[in-house]
């Protein structure tokens, strides 16, 4: 039998959003609070991110610098951070089965935070045909590649995708020493900062194929090339050692499926309320998992939201007590969106939720306003910030005191 | 001492016996080989690994033969060898689970037609197959797609891991004597004086024996020799690996009832914990066309959806493509000549996993037609192989080990859970690999849902060490260190 080892809070994952969950909860007195961390280094995406880009205009922060910063900051507050250790699977309602090279242990907690972030698609997960050739990487392990190994990865590299990631990924392969022959999204435009989309074009000189898929990729051993189609019919090879997969990301949400947790199936990360709880008691999610995916300064005031929600929870709970045992589960109304509205976390509500909400729509919305009804019962009407296509709208909670518990769905409408 | 080559000259004097190709069969023949102290014996593969042709993507089932065709060499040798092959896998560590086959009837006419193949299976000595009527086989596969009317229940039907098959003999090979020579392609074959002189891309290699277990290419070098018997069309299979959370959808191996086109697209577990989706059936001319392309894959996930709808709500971790070494003939194409001292081993189709060790046994009975006294036998020492089986315990779930060494419990493949003790391992051990590839193979590393994004640059990082510390370059190298 293995041994069961109680603290209080244990969060899964030492990115943006568990370590500053850990921090926050530290700071508050909230007992022993312990974060479980894979990698060696706590930190998340941002340790393998050198760019800039992770602080406040006022307060540029490189991506390790960030990762550092934050980790430092949960050790001071009191958590601990243990790297190397695995949460594998649950060994009972708020028990999680680790190991690391101490060996196997249980954690029981009295509240679980799920901080566990999102992956990007990788080649197959696409069904992009063709040979299996080695060149083929994610942006994720291109960054780790030249940053933290500085490994060689080729001498011309075609990106897949046209977004922000995409551009980092870009400019990663020419830190490289590479090439970077062109990137092809099947979208009609960028997804970036026209500035930073105008640059890569004009200075740098790479070209933008839009309306393009890459439709196979060729060579044995190391790749040739990949056969690119645009919409219209025409192809053409674009010879390349290198092709980069970007973007395209999805919660990574394993001990969230193996738990059980009710998911939500438009962002595959666990359905949360307005208190970022799970369907499981005593559970709570946040950052990447719960939306693929949003900046770090959102993962991180996630992680302080959900702190806030745990300290509320325990306390409720009792001295000793765990989060959501006693009182009532909330289950949360679930949100529904209209299109071109493609998610929303939190995805639940209820009524006394303050938790700004984020939403992502499919194509732009400029100043729209955004309705919220419930059973044809008009609770809201407030007008937002216009996003670009695959960009985000932020919309208040100010209505969700107004929700019928009881009621059906909140509908969420773009005007 | 063990000797693997990668480079560098061959040796002068004659081997008594050179098996040319190192997939699953060759690799087989070269162990029973080893059980002869007295034989000289090299094994010759073109490719910087063994087990990187036909052998390294198939849908690994370990058949029981049930439906081949009864008479032929085939049914025996897959019959013989399903037995062979499950006492090995035990001795060895080679993960196995006997899950079943159902052959699932969606029509009136295959409803009907599983009485004969049931009377078929009793000809090819499988006795224990059962009629399940809708019900039964709703209950045993709850996620099946609608409309199936019944099944033929086939339980012996089992799953294996083919890389460690593979590897587990060529290891036991290597350690028992076969010289085993890498990135060596025979380029041309003769015979003088009485032996056999092969040209390779690293020089001449000498042979008073040779078999001829070069999969796809059988047929080139069995024309070197002389003979014009088969000739070897490629038929391609393409195949996707669902991720490890579509494992609980199924439970059997759900077969389509054959047609004159072939056995059809299955949907199976894997013993790595993933199912499989394929194969799909495509004649082509190309010995190395083993790409996927956009319309076999929508082919597959139109043909899945049918058997198991919610299948194709889940990821796909891997796509790759093997091909069968079809000859137009309905059996095995293996021949003695007993003059040249030679043996073809070829045609050996979709079934030359399960087969490999009763063909190993068959090629040897044949060897000895050529005259081949191999001398007193002995017993080998069993090898173990590091399991890369779900249902069995892996390093990071055995605490013993663990406690031994904590390299079992570093986590450096997060998705499939790899442990860098296994990694350090596969890089140490007597066959090492030479490539990404050849290490996913050995441990499972990158072979995950994220394929690399989160390891990657790690596992990288770990091989390219590995490398550099020598068990892993070339020359002849000694169990854990240079000769
Ligand atoms: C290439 C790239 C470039 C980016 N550039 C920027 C940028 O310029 N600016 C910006 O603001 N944002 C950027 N982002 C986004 C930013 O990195 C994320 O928003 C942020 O990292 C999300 O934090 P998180 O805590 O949710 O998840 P993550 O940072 O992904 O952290 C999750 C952590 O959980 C660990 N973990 C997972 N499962 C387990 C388990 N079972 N047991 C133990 N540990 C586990 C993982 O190892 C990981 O360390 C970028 C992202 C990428 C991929
Ligand atoms: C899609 C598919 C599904 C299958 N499913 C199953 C299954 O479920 N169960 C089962 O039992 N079987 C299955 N099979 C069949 C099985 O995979 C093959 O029968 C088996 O792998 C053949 O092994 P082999 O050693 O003969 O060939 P290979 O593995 O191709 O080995 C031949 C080797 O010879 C080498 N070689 C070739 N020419 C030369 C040369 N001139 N010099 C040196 N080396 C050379 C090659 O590099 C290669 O490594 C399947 C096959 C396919 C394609």
């Amino acid at each position: 039998m293995t041994a069961v080892r109680q603290v209080d809070v244990l969060v899964v994952g030492a990115g943006p959003a568990g370590l500053t969950a850990a921090a926050t909860l530290a700071a508050r007195g909230a007992g022993r609070v312990e974060v479980l961390e894979r990698e060696r280094t706590p930190g998340g995406v941002p340790r393998t991110c050198a760019h800039g880009g992770f602080g406040s205009w006022r307060r540029p922060l490189t991506g390790p610098r960030l990762a550092r910063e934050l980790a430092d900051a949960a050790v001071r507050a009191g958590a601990a951070v243990r790297t190397g250790v695995t949460a594998l699977d649950w060994a009972g309602p708020l028990d999680l089965a680790t190991v690391g090279p101490q060996g196997p242990e249980i954690l029981r907690a009295r509240a679980v935070v799920l901080a566990t972030g999102a992956r990007e698609r990788p080649r197959a997960a696409r069904l992009v045909p063709g040979t299996r050739p080695a060149g083929v990487y994610t942006t994720g392990e291109l960054q780790q590649a030249v940053h933290l190994y500085r490994q060689p990865i080729g001498t011309r590299a075609v990106i897949v995708g046209a977004e922000d990631v995409s551009y980092a990924a870009a400019d990663t392969v020419r830190r490289a020493g590479a090439e970077v022959v062109a990137l092809v999204t099947d979208l009609p435009a960028h997804r970036t900062a026209p500035a930073r989309a105008l640059d890569t074009r004009l200075r740098r000189g790479v070209p933008l194929l839009t309306g393009t898929v890459v439709a196979e990729l060729l060579g044995h051993g190391r790749l040739s090339g990949v056969r690119i189609r645009h919409h219209d019919g025409r192809a053409a090879v674009l010879p390349c050692d290198t092709v980069v997969f970007t973007g395209d990301f999805v919660p990574e949400q394993e001990l969230a499926r193996l738990g059980g947790l009710t998911l939500d199936p438009r962002t595959r990360g666990p359905a949360v309320d307005g208190a970022l709880r799970t369907s499981r008691p005593g559970v709570f999610a946040a950052g990447n998992l719960l939306h693929a995916v949003e900046r770090a300064a959102t993962a991180a005031r996630e992680g302080t939201l959900a702190a806030a929600a745990v300290t509320a929870a325990l306390a409720a709970a009792g001295a000793g007590a765990a989060a959501g045992s006693g009182a009532a589960w909330p289950e949360g109304v679930p949100l529904i969106l209209d299109p071109p509205l493609r998610w929303i976390t939190p995805s639940r509500v209820t009524p006394a939720d303050t938790l700004p909400y984020t939403l992502r729509t499919a194509s732009r919305l400029t100043r729209p306003l955004l309705e919220i009804t419930q059973d044809d019962r008009v609770l809201h009407r407030e007008r937002v910030r216009g996003a670009a296509a695959g960009r985000s709208l932020t919309l208040t909670a100010r209505w969700a005191h107004r929700v019928d518990a009881k009621g059906g769905p909140v509908r969420v409408t773009a005007r | 001492m063990t000797v693997v080559t990668t480079e560098g000259p061959l040796p002068p004097q004659p081997y008594d016996v050179a098996v040319v190709g190192a997939g699953v069969v060759g690799s087989a023949i070269a162990r029973a080989l080893a059980r002869h102290p007295r034989l000289r014996v090299a094994l010759v593969e073109a490719q910087d690994d063994v087990g990187q042709g036909t052998s390294k993507a198939n849908t690994a089932i370990l058949h029981t033969g049930f439906d081949a065709v009864p008479g032929s060499l085939e049914a025996r040798l897959v019959r013989e060898g399903a037995r062979l092959l499950t006492a090995y896998a035990a001795e060895s560590g080679i993960p196995v689970e006997r899950v079943g086959a159902l052959l699932v009837a969606w029509d009136e006419e295959q409803l009907a037609a599983l009485p004969r193949l049931a009377r078929k299976a009793v000809r090819n000595d499988c006795h224990d197959t059962r009629l399940l009527g809708p019900a039964e086989l709703y209950a045993r596969e709850p996620h099946l797609g609608p409309g199936a009317l019944g099944a033929l229940h086939v339980p012996g039907e089992s799953v294996v891991c083919p890389w460690t098959t593979t590897l587990a003999y060529a290891t036991q090979a290597v350690r028992n004597g076969v010289h085993l020579h890498l990135e060596c392609r025979v380029e041309q074959a003769t015979r003088r004086d009485g032996v056999h002189e092969l040209t390779t891309t690293r020089g001449t290699l000498r042979a008073h024996r040779l078999v001829n277990a070069a999969g796809l290419h059988a047929d080139t070098l069995d024309r070197q020799l002389g003979h014009d018997d088969f000739t070897v069309t490629p038929r391609r299979g393409q195949l996707l690996v669902y991720d490890k959370f579509a494992r609980p959808l199924v439970r059997h191996i759900l077969l389509p009832v054959p047609t004159a086109l072939g056995k059809g697209v299955l949907v199976a577990p894997t013993v790595h914990g993933n199912v499989l989706l394929g194969p799909t059936a495509e004649d082509l001319d190309d010995k190395r066309a083993t790409g996927s392309t956009a319309d076999g894959l929508a082919a597959l996930r139109e043909q899945g959806r049918r058997v198991l709808p919610a299948l194709l709500d889940e990821e796909v971790t891997a796509v790759y493509a093997g091909l069968r070494a079809a000859t137009g003939h309905e059996d095995y194409r293996v021949r003695a000549h007993p003059g040249q001292g030679y043996v073809t081993v070829g045609g050996i189709r979709s079934t030359g996993l399960t087969a490999s060790p009763a063909l190993a046994e068959h090629v040897l009975a044949l060897l000895r037609e050529t005259g081949l006294d191999p001398g007193p036998a002995r017993d080998l020492e069993p090898v173990r192989m590091p399991n890369l089986g779900e249902a069995f315990p892996r390093p990071y779930q055995r605490a013993d080990l663990i406690a031994a060494d904590p390299s079992y419990g570093t986590l450096v493949c997060h998705c499939e859970r790899v442990s860098l003790g296994e990694i350090r391992d596969a890089l140490a051990g007597p066959v090492p690999p030479r490539s990404l590839d050849g290490l996913r193979r050995r441990t499972r590393a990158r072979a995950g849902r994220c394929q690399g994004f989160h390891c990657g640059a790690a596992v990288r990082a770990l091989f390219e060490e590995g490398r550099r510390d020598g068990s892993a370059g070339s020359g002849a190298t000694v169990e854990g260190g240079r000769a």
